[in-house]
């Protein structure tokens, strides 16, 4: 695909240099006249045909980019909330689209159609209430259905319900890492503060807080499928954006605060490394990294990291300083045992802060 | 109001006093409109050359990371040794770069250039109301570019806590070394800059309302001039709020407060900082932030206004509905600064009215690009390059606006938020636009700028068929990588192998970057070229019907040479026929300036 984009590039250059003598040879010609750099019929005439092709070329890469790009879009949700939110996605896309291709298309279409001539007569029309008050309307009741549609969906998302299972869960992020801590068997987040850290208590745990003794923090976010979970989100430096795109949420963490989001994931990990979309697009992936590989060792950099099955990600989506671009964490959705069978082995707060 | 302007104006009317210029007055510390509107207009190119440079350096690291590049020695020093960018120079660039081209470029080259030399000449007036204030001003502005570009050149680099500057990271030096020296300086050209725009924007509103000609109302105002006083408005109110951010922050930086500041662990101790918040900080940032794209888009519409109807030789389509939707949109503009902040941990409630209301000021927006588009229905379009720019900016006006339905939707949000999906919206809706807005405007009043000389039309055809192709190439396959989940303000997507198959877009995207920025040395070229040795042209080159025109082509301080023009109709009285529709107002002329009087063969309109 490069070798294709570099050669379109090649040929839209190669037109510019040939579009551009021409226009240097008719610039020799221009007459002495005090009007040399007013637009003549000529000159309307010409831009007027590339308003066309310009229409046509604004077709063809809106084209193109939906042909080769679309596949891009992030696979079907894996959270309960993110089919809604993809099928609003879906629904304002389709609607841009067409405003889109109908208003270029008269844009430029009349740009084409009513090029200048000497001779011609405009139309002096100045008003008209009956059109003003049509294309009011129209996008009023048009966005009327949007607003509605998305602050139902945002409501739903937002103002959650707890629901008795539901596993409450911190995420705690720092320059440049995230650290998870479970709420344990009580399925309450001991207290916490910045100005409890000390040692290998990283994330500020009180320790003189009962609560907190059945706490369980991790480097990992396993979390088990088909539960909803309540993320609170604490940050001990500057903002943050804890953002889960495969699970269509994010919220910013803010020191000095506690944000929160919740969903409930639907799809566990193995699920979702067998759909089709996730084995295209790693065998997609997996060839260019091979490529990279072969580069990289001949550059003598050594083997670049294995990228063999697809994890889901915790990414830092607000700027945080140098390593901001590499501020992960590993999610992993597994079933309620495999999931049971993990924390137990990842030690509580008691058992690994408090005996030392 | 406009008898009170003519009493004002009569002490005027003797004609106009010669004094002895020199080289300072004239050039430097020079009071006349006409001459600081181009000391911005210079200025802002300079620091648009500075801000594109930039934006080229980032977009080679973005498209190939793993390379190394002699430019990042050359450009950057100790920055990119071996060809291998820091990443925190990367940061800088982008902020530096959002900083320079929102506020340096697009407010005060765009709006400083075009409010300076358009207000007095369209309403008729000998100058600003106050020459001095305006010189101050400018000056103000021109010390804030310094101290910007001076920042550049701290040891511990510009600042890099992206152009919104979020606290604690701007806050906190020991977070990244650019929040030191680079962070004050950038709040000290910044608090200079609201200065200096805040002089210009009362200005602009005094000279507005009270020094429009004999016969000038409100409504025979031209849409520029109605563009101009809305966006001063719009920046009288909403830029304080930055300035008491800004020096918010400077305490908190300085002098031990906790404004934004709170429970903050870093460098291995706790700070002493309690009950602060830094949603605070976004609050007040976006409240000028959004306005601001306004500050930025209004004038660049405005321009477009009068540029195609000007070239359609037909009045703008709707007169009053332009006005009332710059009226609605600057209203609207000031309450919807929360839908920066959906996912900011901002109460959900407050999430739904912002999507109200900014939902709400697509319906202005969406009557302005009809009314562009009736405006070119069944005109004799001149083709000219500013009619060019001012169709191309309506095309990314709409391309760019309609994506704000997705970013506008609390819902969608969520999950585009920070992507490269907001980086391709905001650059088409308010980026290109208000570019191609300028080159509109510079092409079409150019030969107001530099007495009669016009640029040359073949360069600006090249310049905009390039551009336009590029500036698509550029952010439309953006949004299909903001899609994807793609961060911006990633110094490399190779941490994620995920991003892997993007890296072919990207390269794509710089490619056309490089191309674009290639087209505007062209306009570089033909500007410096035409400043000397442009073709002159007619008084009246695009036989325009607004009182510019009617000026000197000479400048003199006082525009105009005898009395100055009286009004007697709209602006927009192309292609008017007279009584019988056998001719046109005026036989064989097709244009009715505003300063002639009603004719005996004339229907007056409502106008």
């Amino acid at each position: 695909m490069t070798g294709l984009l570099a050669l379109i590039v090649v040929i839209l250059f190669v037109v510019t240099i040939w579009q551009m003598s021409k226009i240097f040879k008719l610039s020799q010609l221009k007459s002495k006249s005090e009007d040399a750099q007013v637009a003549t019929d000529k000159d309307n005439r010409i831009n007027g045909k590339l308003m066309i092709m310009f229409l046509v070329f604004l077709y063809a890469i809106t084209i193109y980019c939906f042909w080769n790009y679309s596949k891009f879009y992030l696979p079907e949700a894996s959270s309960e909330h993110g089919g809604s939110y993809d099928t609003l996605m879906f629904i304002s896309l389709a609607l841009i689209m067409v405003v889109q291709v109908l208003t270029q298309a008269l844009l430029h279409y009349f740009a084409y159609k009513y090029q200048g001539k000497k001779g011609n007569r405009a139309l002096f029309y100045a008003d008209n209430d009956k059109l003003e008050f049509i294309w009011t309307i129209i996008p009023v009741i048009v966005l009327a259905g949007l607003i509605i549609y998305g602050l139902f969906t945002w409501s739903d998302i937002m103002n959650f319900e707890e629901d008795e299972d539901a596993i409450v869960i911190e995420l705690y992020a720092k320059r440049f890492a995230w650290e998870a801590r479970y709420a344990g068997a009580d399925n309450t987040l001991g207290n916490a503060n910045v100005r409890f850290i000390e040692g290998a208590n990283t994330v500020g745990v009180d320790l003189s807080d009962n609560d907190a003794m059945d706490d369980v923090i991790t480097s990992e976010l396993h979390l088990p499928v088909g539960r909803q979970v309540i993320f609170k989100l604490r940050s001990q430096d500057v903002l943050h954006s804890a953002y889960m795109p495969h699970f269509r949420a994010q919220m910013n963490v803010v020191p000095g605060m506690i944000t929160q989001f919740s969903f409930t994931p639907s799809k566990t990990t193995e699920e979702i490394r067998q759909t089709e979309y996730m084995m295209d697009k790693m065998e997609v992936i997996k060839e260019i990294r091979k490529e990279k590989n072969k580069k990289s060792i001949a550059a003598g950099d050594g083997p670049i990291d294995d990228y063999d099955e697809f994890d889901y990600y915790l990414l830092c989506n607000k700027i945080c300083g140098s390593s901001h671009y590499n501020m992960q964490m590993k999610i992993v959705v597994e079933t309620q045992e495999e999931f049971d069978k993990w924390v137990a082995t990842q030690g509580t707060v008691s058992s690994k802060l408090v005996a030392e | 109001m406009s008898a009170h302007a003519a009493v004002d104006h009569a002490h005027d009317d003797h004609g106009h006093h010669h004094h002895k210029e020199t080289f300072v007055t004239k050039y430097i510390f020079s009071t006349d409109h006409k001459m600081i509107s181009k000391q911005y207009l210079v200025t802002g190119l300079i620091m648009g050359i500075v801000g594109i440079a930039m934006s080229l350096l980032f977009r080679l690291q973005l498209a190939w990371p793993d390379h190394q590049f002699t430019a990042y020695e050359i450009f950057l020093g100790d920055w990119g040794k071996d060809g291998v960018m820091d990443p925190n120079i990367y940061l800088a660039l982008i902020t530096i770069h959002g900083t320079i081209m929102v506020f340096f470029v697009l407010t005060a080259g765009l709006s400083g250039t075009f409010s300076n030399l358009l207000i007095p000449l369209q309403i008729g007036a000998r100058d600003m109301a106050s020459g001095f204030l305006n010189m101050v001003s400018y000056w103000l502005f021109f010390i804030s570019s310094v101290i910007m570009v001076m920042s550049l050149f701290v040891e511990s680099g510009p600042a890099a806590a992206g152009w919104t500057i979020y606290p604690p990271l701007s806050a906190l030096p020991n977070s990244i070394p650019a929040s030191g020296m680079g962070m004050t300086l950038w709040l000290v050209s910044m608090a200079i800059f609201i200065a200096s725009s805040l002089l210009g924007s009362l200005n602009y509103v005094v000279t507005v309302l009270n020094l429009r000609t004999k016969g000038m109302t409100m409504t025979r105002l031209p849409l520029t001039i109605w563009a101009f006083f809305v966006t001063a408005i719009i920046g009288i109110v909403s830029f304080p709020v930055l300035l008491s951010a800004a020096l918010m922050l400077i305490m908190d930086r300085s002098f031990g407060t906790s404004f934004f500041l709170s429970d903050i662990y870093i460098g291995g101790e706790v700070l002493h900082n309690s009950g602060g918040s830094p949603v605070l900080f976004e609050h007040l940032f976006w409240f000028l932030g959004h306005p601001e794209v306004y500050i930025v888009l209004l004038p660049a519409l405005g321009i477009t206004s009068e540029v195609i109807a000007t070239n359609s030789r037909k009045p703008i389509f709707g007169y009053r509905a332009m006005v009332a939707s710059i009226l609605a949109i600057a209203f609207l503009s000031t309450i919807v600064w929360g839908h920066h902040m959906f996912i900011s941990g901002m109460n959900p409630f407050l999430g739904s009215v912002f999507t109200f209301t900014t939902l709400l000021i697509a319906i202005p927006s969406a009557v302005k690009a009809f009314n562009y588009i009736t405006t070119l229905w069944k005109g004799n379009l001149q083709f000219n390059p500013g009619m060019l720019f001012s169709i191309g900016l309506v095309s990314t006006f709409i391309s760019g606006g309609l994506t704000g339905i997705i970013l506008g939707d609390s819902t969608l949000d969520i999950n585009v938020h920070d992507t490269y999906f907001v980086v391709a919206h905001f650059h088409l809706v308010m980026g290109i636009s208000a570019l191609y807005g300028l080159f509109a405007g510079v092409y079409h009043w150019f030969p107001k700028m530099f007495e009669g000389r016009m640029m040359n039309k073949n360069l600006g055809y090249v310049h905009f068929w390039v551009t336009v192709i590029g500036a698509y190439g550029i952010f439309f396959p953006m949004h299909f990588i903001g899609m994807a989940g793609l961060p911006r303000r990633y110094y490399t997507n190779t941490a994620f192998p995920y991003f892997d198959d993007l890296s072919d877009v990207n390269i794509a995207i710089t490619i056309f970057a490089f191309i674009t920025a290639a087209a505007q040395l062209v306009f570089l070229y033909n500007f410096i070229h035409s400043m000397f040795y442009g073709k002159k042209g007619s008084k009246n080159p695009w036989n325009s019907n607004t009182l510019e025109w009617t000026a000197e082509v000479k400048h003199i301080h006082g525009n105009w040479d005898g009395p100055i023009p009286e009004v007697h109709r709209w602006p927009y009285d192309y292609s008017k026929l007279n009584k019988d529709e056998s001719d046109y107002v005026i036989p064989g002329q097709d244009f009715v300036p505003q300063h002639i009087p009603l004719q005996d063969n004339e229907e007056e309109m409502h106008h």
